[in-house]
């Protein structure tokens, strides 16, 4: 009898990055709802845009590169691209400005760099970051969370549908209206006009730990990522990583000067932290491989996002923080390998 | 009883595989009847290949030898059954390299006629260790966990270094696999009289019996065989059930806490391993007279249609053991001799049950991996692989060809078990493409050696020229400078020599 041959194992891998991506996308629903529910409707049309042109830019590129564009499509990292995006710029933001973000997150800091796998940079931070830079304006325009005492104007889904597609308000609505400065941002202005700590969390915008509306978001965030620690879809050396370089420094300065440097709580649970520990920082393609590696990358990551909030002149800095941390990746892949089973022990880290 | 699990070594990584052992370990082992044709290959064995001492149409006993070593390393072949031999030629075989190879066929005459028994005494104790090797050496015997290295001179090669341990390996941790599970169940006694046999040979008073934890019958009948022994030199142990356990260099780490170094063998940290199969093949050998002429092998896989284990005659071809089983199932496609990890594909049934083969796996027509995708850096290859290699990275140097890079990240130290590619979210075949890799290291180390060796011969050349040269002019310096010295005289006393010579000639 004839029989076919191919090469050994003859097992299949139970995983597949398609897979693996939905499932980040699918730990992402319940912060998603979380969003739209405290910062409105604009979550979606931001998300919908970022989609249309993080998978438009991915299909353009294969194509230029002579490539079959479902393979890339049909990895849907593209789709968790656009995702992070839309948690990463306010709820107000026009399509434009979006696009652009998703367009140079995967056709520059992607697709240029040799598509999924060789890009050096997160590209969801790439984008972000350029964006960040051309519009500043745009992306400090968060409105203020729909709960509590908050008093705030609030926009309805076709007012903030008009302002996705022309990033004007309706005609008796002014910016200061609905829009209101960020946790981070009312503690940074605030401990640079010498206002104390506990002064500044008077404002009603703050929560128990961070700022009210985002904390629970941060919750949502964490429950995803905890599923995907349990999935194995993540593991724990970058979140954990992200977690001690960020509040070890806040715990300290925050014992040592608790008038002008916030807690570690307020730290954890503002701005983008959780979800830089869970979904950001854990890219696999831009961080390092070896588990003592990623320890390293994520401690990296968290400690920069401290310097750059506390002495930095961004409220946030996790984009940032993860783009240097992108590039220091090489070096710390060189020099965390791990010891081969058999070889002496005692053997130079360098090559 | 349990067997106690003390003072394990760890060993990285690894994975919990489905064992699918339960369906070929339902019944006891069957004895394959003789086939009418036996296709016996004379390499079945690392080393040297084998040579012919039988010619076409000698009538030949089961237990004659058929094949003699022949180099440094080698192993005698002998006919497992009787009859006549009806060729010597090229035969599809399931070596690692190469898809055929030269066989001595015999057309089986059913009468399985033995060969006469030498009457050597079976009480290997009065034997000298020297002695005990050079008997083991006719037997035929090489390891039977599937490295086929001649057992012989592996003891031979253990005697130049300190060895303290005995190592018996029952651990068996590819799935489908259960050869040695059965026989160990079956025949516990004879596997320790193996051992003892080894430890006699090697002069060593320790020896472990390792098994997998999930091997429950193997453990019982080996506890009560060791109770009935009563040889406290010998220690029953229970090592993990995590692929790849069972590859040497991890056992000797499970169970002794040892590395073994890069490139080196269990020998350099004071163990000897040897597969529970070969240590009843040794005691075949040793008391019963009998060489390597059959062996357990597990027919198994969802292309079969009644899994199980089976004895059968090295030589009877993979067709006829199927046949015995009950023959293959429906849409059967992939033949797999060895296990789901590290087995080889075979294109044909012919080839034959070799020393080599533990295990004959059928598989069904399936979609195998999804399309490849480009490596996502993600990492789990690391965490699985048993030895800590980076297989992502090795696969990025693999294909940029980067020879230095490849030795640095210790390509030559993977085990090729596998892991990384079942653990691959982008569908790489990492383990094959290691395998490619470290082919071509070995073409590159073949082609240096080879221009070092061309280099060399041409500089001794030259240098012999250069030194003839030289030895000439000074010869010629030395007799110009004679002359000069003698005067006239002697030149003329020199020519009339010579004269002289030319006449006597």
């Amino acid at each position: 009898m004839e029989f076919t041959r191919r090469p050994s194992p003859y097992w299949s891998a139970r995983v597949a990055v398609p897979a693996l991506m939905l499932q980040v996308l699918a730990a992402l629903v319940p912060a998603a709802i979380a969003h739209i529910w405290f910062f409105g409707p604009g979550f979606i049309f931001n998300l919908l845009v970022a989609s249309v042109f993080a998978v438009g830019g991915e299909w353009l590129m294969m194509v230029l590169r002579k490539r079959p564009p479902e393979v890339a499509l049909g990895d849907y990292t593209a789709l968790v691209t656009a995702a992070l995006l839309a948690f990463a710029v306010p709820s107000l933001t026009p399509w434009w400005v979006t696009a652009t973000g998703a367009l140079f997150a995967i056709v520059v800091a992607k697709h240029l760099y040799g598509g999924i796998g060789f890009n050096i940079f997160n590209p969801a931070m790439a984008g972000y970051v350029v964006i960040l830079i051309a519009f500043p304006m745009h992306l400090n325009l968060w409105i203020a969370p729909r709960i509590g005492d908050i008093d705030y104007q609030y926009l309805t889904v076709l007012q903030t549908l008009k302002y996705t597609l022309t990033g004007s308000l309706p005609d008796a609505l002014g910016f200061d209206a609905v829009s209101r400065a960020t946790p981070l941002d009312v503690m940074k202005s605030g401990l640079n006009g010498m206002r104390t700590v506990s002064e500044i969390r008077a404002n009603p915008i703050m929560g128990d730990f961070g700022g009210r509306g985002w904390e629970w978001i941060g919750n949502f965030l964490a429950i995803g990522g905890f599923w995907l620690l349990i999935k194995k879809i993540i593991r724990w050396h970058i979140p954990v990583g992200v977690g001690v370089g960020l509040l070890l420094p806040a715990t300290i300065m925050y014992l040592v000067d608790p008038g002008s440097h916030p807690s570690p709580g307020f730290h954890l649970f503002s701005g983008a932290t959780i979800l830089c520990a869970f979904f950001i920082a854990t890219d696999p393609v831009s961080a390092a491989t070896s588990p003592k590696g990623r320890l390293v990358y994520g401690f990296g990551i968290g400690l920069l996002i401290f310097c750059i909030r506390t002495w930095g002149s961004y409220a946030d800095g996790v984009a940032f923080a993860v783009l240097v941390m992108n590039m220091a990746v090489p070096a710390i892949d060189l020099v965390t390998r791990p010891h081969i089973v058999g070889h002496p022990r005692n053997r130079g880290k360098s090559p | 009883m349990t067997a106690p699990t003390y003072d394990l070594g760890k060993l990285h990584g690894g994975l919990r595989l489905p064992g699918h052992k339960t369906a070929s370990t339902a019944a006891p082992i069957r004895d394959v009847p003789i086939p009418s044709q036996l296709v016996l290959p004379i390499t079945q064995h690392v080393g040297d290949p084998a040579q012919p001492v039988v010619g076409t149409g000698d009538r030949v006993l089961k237990g004659q030898v058929v094949a003699e070593p022949d180099g440094t390393l080698g192993a005698p072949v002998h006919a497992s059954s009787s009859g006549k031999v009806i060729a010597i030629e090229p035969w599809p075989v399931s070596r690692r390299y190469g898809d055929s190879a030269p066989c001595i066929i015999i057309e089986c005459d059913g009468e399985d006629r033995a060969a006469e028994n030498d009457g050597r005494s079976a009480d290997f104790l009065s034997l000298q260790p020297a002695d005990l090797l050079l008997r083991l050496l006719d037997g035929g015997i090489v390891g039977l966990g599937g490295a086929v290295f001649p057992t012989a001179q592996k003891l031979m090669q253990a005697r130049t270094c300190k060895i303290e341990t005995l190592i018996l390996n029952g651990v068996e941790c590819e799935p489908y696999i259960s050869c040695d599970d059965m026989l160990m169940r079956e025949r516990g006694a004879e596997i320790l009289s193996g051992a003892q046999i080894l430890m006699h040979a090697m002069q060593i008073e320790s020896c472990y019996v390792a098994v997998e934890s999930d091997k429950v019958e193997a453990l019982h009948s080996l506890g009560d065989a060791l109770a009935e022994l009563g040889d406290d030199r010998l220690v029953l142990k229970q090592v993990p059930t995590i692929y790849p356990s069972g590859g040497e260099d991890q056992l000797v780490q499970l169970v002794t806490n040892r590395e073994v170094p890069s490139g080196g063998l269990p020998t350099d940290v004071g163990c000897l391993v040897q597969n529970v199969g070969t240590a009843a093949a040794v005691h075949d050998w040793i008391i019963r007279h009998e060489p390597l002429i059959s062996r357990v092998t597990t027919v198994a896989g969802d292309g079969i249609a009644n899994p199980m284990n089976v004895r059968a005659r090295i030589g009877t071809t993979i067709g006829d053991v199927v046949e015995f089983t009950g023959g293959y199932a429906e849409r059967a496609d992939h033949l797999i001799i060895g296990g789901p990890m590290t087995g080889k594909s075979m294109s044909t049934d012919l080839v034959p049950l070799v020393k080599a083969t533990n295990s004959i796996l059928v598989v069904l027509k399936t979609s195998f991996q999804g399309r490849e995708l480009p490596c996502i850096r993600c990492g789990d290859c690391a965490s699985v692989c048993p030895v800590q290699l980076l297989p992502q990275q090795l696969f990025w140097h693999a294909r940029a060809d980067n020879e230095a890079k490849l030795r640095e990240f210790g390509l030559i130290d993977c085990i090729e078990c596998g892991c990384c590619d079942l653990v691959c979210p982008s569908h790489i075949p990492l383990t094959a493409n290691f395998q490619i890799a470290k082919g071509r290291i070995q073409e590159l180390a073949d082609e240096k050696a080879r221009a070092e060796r061309a280099r060399r011969r041409f500089e001794a050349r030259n240098e012999r020229l250069e030194q003839e040269k030289q030895d000439r002019e000074t010869e010629l310096a030395r007799q110009k400078e004679t002359a000069k010295q003698a005067g006239p005289a002697a030149i003329a006393e020199i020519l009339k020599r010579k004269q002289q010579q030319r006449e006597d000639d």
